[in-house]
């Protein structure tokens, strides 16, 4: 049912399917430099002997772990990207990564209220996946998707008015930071719940396939759900896993394991912390990538949105990741150990893009500077934008309840509700 | 006055169930008397009021005056009299599992993108065999059988809904949707707003809920109380073959979300519908028999229930105006309003819980809007707060009786 996630396909000369089944053997290990504090050497060494077995009783669909890959390819001196490319790349970064610095200044300002959830050190993830969809792909996310919107194409401008509580935001102040959707973008939000998104990705990639396959149109939308280690554990997760695998639905599921839910450790939380497991499970394939390198990010969502586009079904991708502040704007951050955050702050993914677009010749300093600055140019527009518009009056309060505003009903005078005209001013009574 | 009570004389007569021996499978509504419909001097909204029913067989004939009916909130109806009950419009007979099957199919036939999805909707045909033979037609895509995860599941059709399908989801029982709280509530009722009016969600949920013979607690749920303080949903309660093809079909076609509750013991009702196209306001209540004395306001199960009632009531001298309410979120109160101008006496029967049900809301929403009106306060009966008793001595007296809305009425009219 799963084909081979054959890691041979990414190198040129070797065909792309057919009897990689040797290959197969490959065992998950981790590239020694990258110490995955949530998984230990013996949980790796484990693993793969798991591996080795469950390949002998030819059960489940091959995982492979992509870093030996990547380093293979990259030692033939082949670069994974263009100029061009790399440049998209790390303007995308820049602009998670500035846009949410400047989030945490704008709260702490008082211009934005609530729950706010920043992504600082998960770029990889965000633009290793989203920059290689279409626009009408769909992007379904969690209450972190500030970067996810940005990276699908939704404005800065859009985005942090809709932060502010304005009208002009992408939800016209109506959503939040928890709540970024956009209908141009296909962004699908903003789920406050965690885990309450993934079946609504789910419906998406069944749109798909049903225009496809039912209404005979031209179909080949993929939908990514991001999500986190800690909706791992929750019963949608699994549910949404079956269903897809199930009708081959044109999804991807993408883990962010950055090791905490808050102030839970994956580890205390999980029986098995090894999430892409649990794709074998359901008859997927699950990879797991280090989610602080974009490129290697973007080769493994390579070869999953081509496998959903081809009507192959879903893959689990878990991201090995992290993010450099706290769960929200309001988490104290205390739990977490200052060498584990050390450690990650190392493996910065811009930082290690900028290095490898430098070291080869893709572009120079001056030309990423230059990036920074007009990122950063842009990302003020963006506050002043959000800072100048207006806030929405109270002529919004009940306009998007329903769709179609008969829905309030048929007032004592026989007349609907929507048709009072105070209802426009929202002070009918409803 | 007189050619009611010759009606319901004739009525009586007839034979009538009694309410125990009442099988689940031979469910038969209770027939109406004839009855003269006064010329009323204010504007009714809705327009499938005054049918006429006769007695004889064990199948409910009903005339409609009018062969469509008006969306507009505002129409002034008459229906005709009991005289020309032989101006039969060409109709068909059908059970009211089969006429939600009817409004499902034609929508079906009608917008490609609607589709349905479920537990057993598909090779199995529905449950109680609504979407029977369906599967056949459309394929397994468009009916499909979903694995058992109410909450997966009822998301996907959200999302299926959010990216242009629309969906009919159905949950085999209503107290499985208790699974899918969190994606009813959340994701259906409110992604229309906190998207800023970005995605619409013309999803419709719907499944069998209700008391049925002896099912026990948890497959007896009322879950019309729960849901009702979902913004952004609407809730409808079909209990005729008519009103059950008319309210699927304007369902479907709404933009809006909208729960659509059939009641189990309901399924196997039997109509004369008609052969020409129609659907059925959304927003609108029914008046099932006009009267003077008192508004008995009901939904679902109960409305045969107090019909039944009804029967008695005529018979000692009451008059009483019945009207199902059908649209439970939100309420048609106009409908209601007129109702209440008119009698001064209102009392509701549910099935719902005594505590936080559809009944409550009622009885608030009524008291804040025609508190003047009000000669005694309302009345409102409810199931027992109790876990539905499997037992079905205990089962009969956690739900209304016949006889109770009689004695109530008899109250109120005092």
């Amino acid at each position: 049912m799963a084909t081979a996630f054959a890691p041979t396909k990414l190198t040129a000369t070797l065909p792309l399917h057919g009897s990689q089944e040797n290959r197969l053997l490959l065992p998950i290990r981790l590239a020694p430099h990258s110490s995955f504090l949530g998984s230990t050497r013996s949980l790796t060494a484990h693993s793969s002997r798991r591996l080795n077995h469950a390949h002998a009783t030819r059960r489940s669909p091959p995982v492979v772990g992509v870093q030996e890959v990547v380093k293979e390819k990259k030692s033939i001196n082949s670069l994974l990207i263009t100029k061009e490319e790399g440049l998209v790349l790390y303007e995308d970064m820049i602009l998670g990564r500035s846009f949410e610095d400047m989030c945490a200044q704008m709260y702490y300002r008082g211009k934005m209220f609530g729950f706010v959830h920043l992504y600082n050190g998960q770029e990889a993830v965000s633009t290793g996946f989203i920059k290689l969809l279409t626009k009408s792909d769909s992007v379904v996310s969690t209450y972190r998707d500030h970067v996810h919107a940005l990276s699908k194409g939704v404005s800065a401008r859009a985005v942090m008015s809709e932060l502010f509580g304005k009208v002009t935001g992408c939800c016209r102040g109506q959503g939040g930071s928890m709540h970024m959707f956009s209908k141009e973008h296909n962004m699908l939000g903003g789920f406050a719940f965690i885990g309450e998104g993934i079946p609504v990705a789910t419906g998406a990639a069944f749109s798909s396939k049903y225009r496809r396959d039912v209404l005979k149109q031209d179909c080949e939308d993929v939908t990514v759900a991001f999500f986190g280690d800690g909706t791992c554990n929750n019963g949608q997760f699994y549910e949404c896993l079956n269903m897809a695998a199930l009708w081959k639905l044109p999804i991807i599921f993408v883990v962010e394991n950055n090791l905490w839910a808050i102030g839970m450790s994956h580890l205390r939380a999980t029986s098995d912390p090894e999430i892409w497991k649990k794709g074998p499970a359901f008859g997927m394939p699950g990879v797991h990538v280090d989610g602080m390198d974009v490129l290697k990010v973007r080769e493994v969502a390579k070869e999953a949105v081509t496998r959903a586009r081809r009507g192959e079904g879903p893959t689990l991708v878990e991201c090995e990741t992290y993010r450099f502040r706290g769960h929200s704007l309001a988490d104290p951050d205390e739990l977490r150990d200052a060498a584990e955050k050390a450690k990650y702050a190392a493996r910065d993914p811009i930082a290690a893009l900028k290095k490898y677009l430098i070291e080869n010749n893709l572009a120079k300093e001056a030309e990423l500077k230059s990036i920074e600055k007009k990122i950063d140019e842009l990302v003020e527009e963006a506050v002043e934008f959000a800072d100048a518009s207006p806030q929405p009056g109270r002529s919004q309060l009940l306009e998007n309840v329903f769709a179609d505003p008969k829905g309030f009903g048929i007032g004592p005078d026989g007349r609907y509700r929507c048709e009072d005209p105070k209802f426009t001013e929202g002070t009918a009574q409803v | 006055m007189s050619a009611i009570l010759q009606g319901a004389g004739a009525g009586a007569a007839a034979a009538l169930t009694p309410f125990n021996s009442i099988d689940s499978n031979k469910f038969v509504a209770p027939s109406r008397s004839s009855l003269s419909v006064r010329s009323k001097s204010y504007i009714v909204a809705g327009s499938d009021d005054g049918t006429n029913k006769s007695f004889g067989s064990s199948s409910l004939i009903a005339r409609r005056s009018q062969p469509l009916m008006i969306p507009n909130a505002v129409t002034a109806t008459k229906a005709d009299t009991a005289a020309s009950s032989t101006s039969l419009k060409s109709g068909h007979e059908l059970l009211l599992y089969e006429a939600l099957q009817e409004g499902l199919e034609e929508e079906m036939d009608r917008d490609p993108h609607v589709c349905v999805m479920g537990e057993d909707v598909g090779h199995y045909g529905g449950s109680y065999k609504v979407t029977k033979g369906l599967a056949d037609k459309f394929g397994d895509l468009r009916v499909l059988d979903t694995p058992i995860c109410e909450n997966a599941f009822t998301g996907m059709g959200i999302g299926a809904a959010m990216t242009g399908l629309r969906p009919i989801i159905e949950g085999m029982n209503m107290g499985f949707l208790l699974l899918a709280f969190n994606q009813i509530s959340n994701n259906c009722g409110m992604l229309h707003y906190t998207s800023g009016g970005q995605f619409t969600i013309p999803v419709v949920i719907r499944g069998p809920g209700g008391v049925g013979r002896q099912l026990g607690a948890e497959h007896s749920q009322r879950l019309e109380s729960y849901f009702q303080s979902i913004p952004g949903i609407q809730m409808v309660a079909c209990s005729t073959p008519y009103n059950a093809k008319g309210l699927m079909k304007a369902a479907i076609r709404s933009e809006n979300p909208v729960i659509l509750f059939e009641h189990v013991l309901l399924y196997n009702l039997k109509e004369s519908i008609p052969d020409e196209e129609y659907i059925c306001n959304l927003e609108e209540a029914e008046m099932v028999r006009p009267g003077e004395h008192i508004t008995i306001l009901t939904y679902s199960r109960m409305r045969y229930h107090v019909m039944q009632a009804a029967k008695t009531l005529v018979n000692k001298g009451y008059d009483p105006e019945v009207i199902d309410i059908r649209s439970l979120k939100p309420f048609d109160l106009h409908t209601i309003g007129n109702s209440v101008k008119k009698t001064h006496r209102v009392l509701i029967v549910e099935e719902c819980m005594r505590t936080g049900g559809i009944g409550a809301s009622l009885t608030a929403a009524i008291n804040e809007n025609f508190h003047d009106y009000l000669d005694a306060p309302v009345m409102c009966l409810s199931s027992q707060d109790v876990p539905t008793p499997y037992a079905g001595t205990l089962e009969e007296w956690t739900v209304v009786q016949p006889a109770q809305i009689v004695t109530a009425v008899e109250q109120l009219c005092q």
